[in-house]
């Protein structure tokens, strides 16, 4: 009880209270005013004291508006949209000869940029102008960026939607869907398989392969990791029919194997590894340096720093990395054809055969031109973008997390643990004593 | 008795010598400061106490013996000195990914110790030496970065002493931290000696007088190289150094 006064005066500076006055029996404290707080509390059983919170009762704080958009600019936008719709109309049906949706578009989107400024200009001064076309044609590209994306999603969609919505697409092969069969017969359930595991496949390959690469090249370093990364970056802008080819060649010519699902996961490794090396060592470089010369001033070899230092840091980096390589290679189409063929049957071997995937089965099934089999193909790929939406938030959700960052779940498990330890120390000292 | 003994120990940096012809003793049991301004190779020569210069491509020259074991030496590695001579850093560097009961025991981690018991009685004892148990204690599992700076530092500590090295270097432990944070740190460090072989550079020399028993006094030649001027008791140093340049630079003239 050395220091009790002590920590009662800190306590009452805290809390802006009077000083307490007397001890209650179960260790919390009274104050002058004859209110007591139990939370608080000193002697054998002391506590952490948390500060009352200062701003409870008071109404909560509204945020200052720094930002503000004037009716002005809102007219001079509009102004400037209805001056560039008219002039555009004018020119392309009444004035001169124009015609063409891009060339109306490109004409209206100039001259709103060239009203706009004007209009600005005549409130504002020269760099006011210039921020605001800037901000306009920034939101524009952007704008356009994201139409375009949406467009080439939603067009997908709405022309493959017909089958998606059919059970059988998820269940069936296409082994015994005649040309002109219904959208109730057949699926792209083999295609799914067939992904599914040349990726897999290509992923055991490169996962592993990869990251220690990157891990060479990031720790080693040298003249020989720098032959290494410019072999690397060069492979990054390898053709993917040449991943293709070259499996097709050893794996398949040379070594006398068949088409087979592992011969297109082969193919699909040569073309994802760089992808995933480059992105991993770029990650890797940007471990802080201090962490290495901590871990290596403890005494630790290179391995095992790397092992449980660089790597845990940077899981959330090398996370992005492995998504990014398998964001390409789910996609490839033209090695798949070499080296897996082209089937209709479910094939589950991967080792023998003919395998299919999603984005092969929609290029060979948009090829017939036959409307249902177009429209299958579409639906394909459709299926093709939810399962990398899939793939992706699963990784996210186990991987993302940047470190030091704990799940809910996590964070819950190590208060648990905390608890545990408190009560074990607890059980020691009274060992102990 | 000496801890580390430097004879005749120059660092250099490709063709640029950052500090040359050091020869000191380094007394076991007691803190040292290694203090003078900027660019004088306090660090360099900090570093090279734990062949931390391997790392960066530095060329040291001389011997530095720990004990009567050339650190150099043929067939000594470097983790083998680094487990003996422990570093804590500038601005506090916990791991990140790690909680703070395994930064705490990470050394031994990393040293390839699995058992769990011994792991447990290695971070409540580090931590208790470094003074921070009761703040850690109810949240070992929580994220090391998590803490504030003075704690993370002192959590640095405890990480290097938990692998129970001889000696100690610290190299500006305060230098990132406030007053208060800074007050816990040097009073920790008075605390840690006779265990273990403190070896502090500070900028401060009030920090010099407060924590440490003897100084070692570092300046630039006229060929702008880092050079050992003086070295001994904090008292006899301060008080009545033997050499001008120590007196100018004590009182304020250079540096």
């Amino acid at each position: 009880m050395s220091n009790g006064p002590d920590a009662r005066g800190l306590a009452s500076v805290l809390l802006g209270r009077p000083e307490p006055q007397e001890r209650l029996d179960g260790g919390s404290v009274r104050f002058e005013d004859g209110s007591s707080d139990p939370t608080i509390e000193f002697g054998p059983t002391r506590r952490t004291v948390v500060p009352r919170r200062a701003h409870v009762g008071l109404p909560p704080p509204v945020r200052r508006r720094t930002r503000q958009v004037t009716s002005s600019d809102v007219y001079n936008l509009l102004g400037a949209l209805l001056v560039s719709l008219c002039t555009t109309y004018l020119l392309f049906g009444v004035l001169a000869s124009f015609s063409g949706l891009i060339g109306f578009v490109i004409v209206f989107y100039v001259i709103f940029l060239v009203a706009y400024a004007v209009l600005v200009s005549i409130n504002e001064r020269g760099p006011t102008v210039r921020d605001k076309i800037m901000t306009s044609v920034l939101y524009s590209t952007a704008m356009l960026a994201l139409g375009a994306l949406s467009w080439v999603i939603l067009s997908t969609v709405w022309r493959g939607h017909r089958p998606l919505g059919h059970l059988n697409f998820y269940t069936q092969d296409l082994s015994t869907t005649g040309n002109f069969a219904p959208r109730s017969k057949g699926g792209a359930a083999h295609a799914l398989v067939g992904t599914l595991w040349q990726v897999g496949i290509a992923l055991v390959l490169t996962v592993p392969l990869g990251i220690t690469c990157a891990v060479f090249l990031s720790e080693v370093g040298g003249p020989v990791a720098r032959l290494v990364r410019t072999v690397v970056e060069a492979m990054t802008a390898l053709p993917s029919i040449v991943a293709g080819l070259f499996i097709y060649i050893t794996w398949i010519v040379t070594l006398h194997e068949g088409h087979s699902g592992l011969a297109a996961a082969l193919a699909i490794s040569v073309t994802m590894l760089p992808i995933m090396i480059r992105a991993a060592d770029v990650v890797l470089r940007l471990v802080p340096g201090n962490l290495r010369e901590a871990s290596c001033a403890l005494g630790a070899p290179t391995w095992r720093t790397v092992w449980h230092v660089i790597l845990p840091t940077a899981r959330s980096g090398l996370t992005t990395s492995v998504i990014l390589a398998v964001a390409w290679g789910i996609g490839e189409t033209a090695p798949v054809l070499l080296t897996a063929g082209y089937t209709t049957y479910m094939n589950t071997n991967p080792l023998r055969g003919p395998m299919v995937s999603l984005p092969l089965a929609a290029y060979e099934l948009v090829k017939t031109g036959i409307k249902t089999m177009v429209e299958r193909g579409f639906a394909v790929a459709a299926f093709l973008l939810l399962v990398v939406i899939v793939l992706f938030a699963i990784a996210r959700i186990v991987g993302g997390r940047g470190p030091g960052q704990l799940s809910k779940m996590q964070r819950r498990r190590a208060v648990r643990a905390s608890r545990r330890d408190a009560q074990r120390f607890a059980v020691a000292d009274g060992g102990r004593a | 008795m000496t801890a580390v003994t430097l004879d005749d120990v120059s660092v250099t940096f490709g063709a640029h010598h950052a500090v040359r012809h050091v020869t000191l003793r380094l007394q076991r049991s007691r803190v040292t400061a290694l203090i003078g301004p900027s660019g004088c190779g306090k660090t360099t020569v900090l570093r090279a106490i734990n062949r931390m210069h391997e790392q960066s491509g530095a060329i040291v020259t001389g011997t530095v013996r720990l004990g009567d074991v050339d650190i150099y030496g043929p067939g000594i590695a470097a983790e083998h000195v680094r487990s003996r001579i422990g570093m804590v850093f500038q601005r506090p560097n916990p791991f990140p990914s790690m909680s703070i009961f395994d930064n705490t025991v990470a050394g031994l981690r990393l040293a390839g110790i699995r058992n769990k018991r011994l792991l447990r009685e290695a971070a409540e004892q580090a931590l208790h030496h470094a003074a921070l148990w009761d703040v850690v204690k109810d949240r070992l599992d929580q994220p090391a970065i998590r803490l504030s700076g003075g704690q993370q530092q002192r959590l640095c500590i405890a990480r290097a002493l938990a692998v129970q090295p001889e000696v100690l270097l610290m190299d500006e432990p305060c230098s990132a931290l406030d007053p208060i944070a800074t007050a816990k740190v040097e009073d920790l460090i008075s605390r840690l000696v006779p265990d273990v072989t403190v070896v502090l550079v500070t900028h401060n020399m009030f920090q010099a007088t407060r924590v440490s028993h003897d100084v070692a006094v570092f300046l630039l030649d006229e060929d702008r190289v880092g050079e050992l001027v003086e070295a001994g008791p904090i008292e006899k140093v301060f008080s009545s150094p033997a050499d001008p340049r120590t007196r100018d630079y004590l009182s304020g003239h250079i540096g």
